[in-house]
């Protein structure tokens, strides 16, 4: 005779310890096992995307900060760099250096986050305030050049806000090596541990051609053995100068893309560093930045794309010759990389959702916009 | 380089639909190849050439816009061959009083959720999409906020 | 006469034992805050030794919130059923070799049958609250608590081989005349029982149970107040029990050089024992349930097993 067993509806979030800020998922599950997930978002909408047309082109600066707000920076900088482009200004080689710096740091911190959290998931405590600890000293950092912790709004049209104070490069320099001891540290701390390993090693595999159907970018894709990067294969900014590699593994499970974001943060340091010994003095905005508020675009429209810490984010600004844009779309990563989640999570029991969804390494502001 | 493949895709596209004004408009925009064309022209088929073509294979991608122009409603889709290293800007005209284009999210996955983005938020419809319905905004919503006659209920919204 | 005595030893080592899960709270916190580079609480007197007392003083005017769907009495029960046996366990130790309760000549089966009502309480609890994180966090608790309690028992069935006593003042007089610890002719029985111990605990890494990031907070998701000051004061209670159930069968007790009374010996074996647990949660990643299952009736039980056949043929053939 067989147990009678009846499947049921686990409402997950949008108030739930891992769930990372307020997002739900609607689980069909029969004993642990998931046969149905679907994902509710929207919670945290602010409607970015409407704001941006009632708002002057350098108004909306900040609120790019509010969409991946662990990772700031690269959001300032690609909505900076698509008006650039629409109004075809030169940028002083100094405000690059600044910005290629700030946005590799604020990279190392969206990664050790995502390491602290993600390790908080699988259960383990101390890495989460090791992380901390280590993006405190980075933040500080950020802190010093922009004024701000998390919310910078530091990268603007034309360059940057500030150029860098006294000394700023020299601590950064000695923040980078306290760092990668850190990191190493950290690895030997919990890469090898069995335990870990069992939880991630063959779980939630991605394939490689599934990951570029499904638009995955950054870590989660080169976990899956594409080895592709925007600051390699197409530079932007001034990146062609610096000499890193693009960590890419093969197996496309979770420990691959921990793995790969490990190893990535140790090529941003190495970017850090050679961007540190190279920076040049000069300007640190374009001269029409500094003075003018009102932007006014040719008419036109652009896409462009780089390289956050979640993956590719785009922007596309449509202009019509006025100070407001006509229409800015913001393509979020997380917002492409967590809707996976319907398709990959069935069939897993709850243990492996959280460790899976630990691994895309989405914030929430960026779901939602 | 850019040109010719501006040329390939027009031409393939057209050969598609079967006559030589389908693609309404193929330029440069900032020196990558952008395509317009009309709802009726934009089917699955296309779609999947542009991304099975050998010479395209468009396999990534990367953004999918709506933008309403008032006089009609367009969807920008960003479409890179990493094979290849190319870009391409498909847009797709539709008009306003029953935008609907033909879904993409068979083709390339990443469709799913940017095109009930684009619903939710512009009203454009896409028949052949597994699960179109509302994605940020609630169910029961009324208007697409993003349309560029939408009116602000502010005192709904508890701001007067 | 006999009666009060025994009512006067009960309420006393309850009063201890609270005190005992006081502190033993406060030095985890403690020991996992410089772990963690923190420092741990500080601020409610000197090094954060009234933190507890705080914490315990607003568990208790918390207002006691039942759910309306929940099943009452059973709900209300649970924490009791929870912390009562684990608890009643304390009567059997010794903990010297003068001072214990009940010189119980089945001491080791007596400890063993009482603890496993404690996970009545759990699955009464995890049912009871009519929530389905609670009673998922219930049944895995049920299942692991089962699972690791064979080889638990089987682990200890070799020292009782050894030392022929189910008794434990004997069991500790028996390491006294043979003049060894346990833990060295029984090392692979000692490992199994920690093992087993922190599954059957649910502590970390096997804390499955009430894993935070998957079950919100397991089979006590609904309780709050005083009762789940209770489910917290059981489960600390059994840790507690555990640990002095290990120092007396592996660590010989209260044995140990004669410039501190037995009982002191006793007592920082135990603190020993709980700080590897804490060292332990500070440590690592938490298990899969699946893992966990296969890892305790295919590793633990089999190591256990042939653990007493070895301890056996060696009972017999070297007349131990």
């Amino acid at each position: 005779m067989s147990i009678r067993t009846e499947q049921m509806t686990l409402n997950m979030g949008p108030q739930h310890p891992s769930t990372h800020g307020v997002f739900r998922l609607v689980l069909t599950i029969e004993g642990e096992t998931i046969v149905k997930a679907e994902p509710v978002i929207g919670y945290l909408h602010r409607g970015s995307e409407k704001l941006a047309e009632n708002l002057l082109y350098t108004q909306f600066i900040p609120y790019t900060d509010r969409l991946d707000y662990l990772n700031a920076m690269t959001n300032n900088y690609i909505y900076c760099a698509g008006v650039e482009e629409l109004l075809d200004w030169e940028i002083p080689e100094r405000a690059e250096y600044l910005r290629v710096l700030v946005m590799e740091l604020n990279r190392i911190a969206s990664h050790l986050v995502w390491w602290g959290t993600f390790l908080l998931d699988i259960g383990a405590l101390s890495p989460f305030l090791y992380a901390f600890r280590d993006r405190d000293l980075i933040l500080d950092r950020l802190n010093e050049i922009s004024g701000a912790r998390m919310t910078f709004n530091y990268v603007r049209i034309g360059g940057v806000k500030w150029d860098a104070p006294d000394g700023w490069i020299e601590k950064v320099q000695e923040t980078v090596k306290e760092v990668r001891e850190n990191i190493h540290e950290y690895d030997r701390l919990v890469t090898g541990n069995e335990i870990f390993q069992a939880r991630t090693i063959g779980v939630g595999k991605i394939t490689q051609e599934d990951a570029i159907n499904w638009g995955l970018s950054g870590p989660i894709a080169r976990g899956s053995g594409l080895k592709f990067d925007l600051r390699k294969e197409e530079p932007y900014s001034i990146y062609d100068r610096f000499d890193f590699d693009v960590p890419t593994f093969q197996e496309g499970d979770v420990y691959a893309r921990y793995k790969t974001r490990i190893a990535e943060m140790h090529e941003s340091l190495k970017i850090i560093e050679q961007a540190c010994a190279d920076i040049p003095d000069g300007e640190y905005i374009h001269k029409k930045g500094k003075r003018i508020m009102m932007i006014k675009p040719k008419p036109g429209e652009v896409y462009k794309r780089c390289e956050a810490s979640k993956g590719e984010i785009g922007v596309y600004i449509v202009s019509d010759g006025k100070t407001q844009p006509y229409r800015v779309k913001l393509r979020r990563p997380s917002f492409v990389n967590v809707q996976i989640l319907q398709d990959y999570l069935v069939g897993e029991p709850i243990a492996n959702l959280v460790a899976i969804f630990g691994s895309l390494d989405i914030v929430l502001g960026e779901v939602d916009a | 380089m850019t040109e010719e493949y501006l040329e390939l895709v027009s031409a393939r596209i057209n050969n598609i639909a079967g006559h030589d004004s389908a693609v309404e408009e193929a330029k440069l925009n900032f020196g990558k190849p952008m395509v317009t064309i009309s709802t009726e022209n934009w089917t699955q088929d296309t779609a999947r050439m542009l991304h099975d073509d050998p010479e395209l294979k468009f396999n990534f991608l990367s953004c999918l816009t709506g933008i309403d122009y008032e006089e009609h409603m367009e969807v920008v889709y960003n479409l890179y061959s990493i094979p290849h290293n190319q870009y391409l800007y498909v847009k797709v005209k539709t008009p306003r009083d029953n935008p609907e284009v033909q879904s993409v999210q068979p083709v390339w996955k990443t469709a799913d959720w940017l095109e009930r983005e684009t619903y939710d938020l512009l009203g454009i419809s896409f028949p052949g999409h597994r699960n179109l319905k509302r994605i940020l905004l609630e169910d029961d919503w009324e208007g697409h906020p993003l349309r560029k006659d939408y009116v602000t209920d502010k005192k709904a919204m508890g701001l007067d | 006469m006999e009666l009060l005595m025994m009512v006067v030893y009960a309420v006393t080592v309850l009063m201890l034992l609270l005190g005992a899960v006081t502190y033993s709270i406060l030095f985890e916190r403690k020991v996992i805050g410089y772990m963690q580079v923190r420092h741990g609480p500080n601020r409610h007197g000197p090094f954060g030794m009234l933190q507890t007392i705080a914490d315990v003083s607003k568990l208790l005017m918390k207002e006691d919130v039942i759910p309306k769907a929940a099943d009452r009495p059973i709900f209300i029960l649970a924490p009791v059923v929870a912390f009562v046996p684990a608890f009643a366990i304390f009567a059997t130790i010794a903990w010297s070799e003068n001072i214990y309760a009940a010189d119980l000549n089945i001491g080791v089966l007596y400890f063993i049958g009482i603890s496993s009502i404690t996970t009545l309480g759990v699955i009464m609890g995890g049912w009871s609250s009519n929530n389905k994180y609670s009673l998922m966090g219930a049944m895995r608790g049920v299942a692991q608590v089962i699972s690791y309690e064979i080889p638990l028992v089987l682990s200890i069935v070799g020292v009782v081989i050894l030392a022929g006593t189910l008794n434990f003042r004997e069991i500790v007089l028996y390491q006294e005349t043979i003049g060894l610890w346990l833990i060295i002719p029984q090392f692979l029985a000692f490992l199994v029982y920690m093992i087993a111990a922190i599954a059957e605990l649910n502590r970390s890494p096997f804390d499955l149970p009430e894993a935070e990031s998957e079950l919100v907070s397991g089979y006590h998701t609904e309780y709050s107040g005083f009762r789940f000051a209770f489910f917290m004061l059981a489960e600390y209670t059994y840790a507690l029990a555990i640990s002095a159930l290990a120092t007396t069968l592996f660590l010989g007790g209260w044995l140990g050089p004669a410039f501190l009374p037995g009982i002191v010996w006793f007592l920082l074996k135990m603190c020993g024992f709980m700080f590897i647990w804490f060292w332990l949660r500070a440590t690592l990643p938490r298990a899969r349930v699946d893992h966990l299952m296969g890892f305790g009736w295919k590793v633990l039980i089999p190591l256990a097993l042939l653990n007493i056949v070895v301890t056996a043929v060696i009972k017999v053939w070297m007349g131990w």
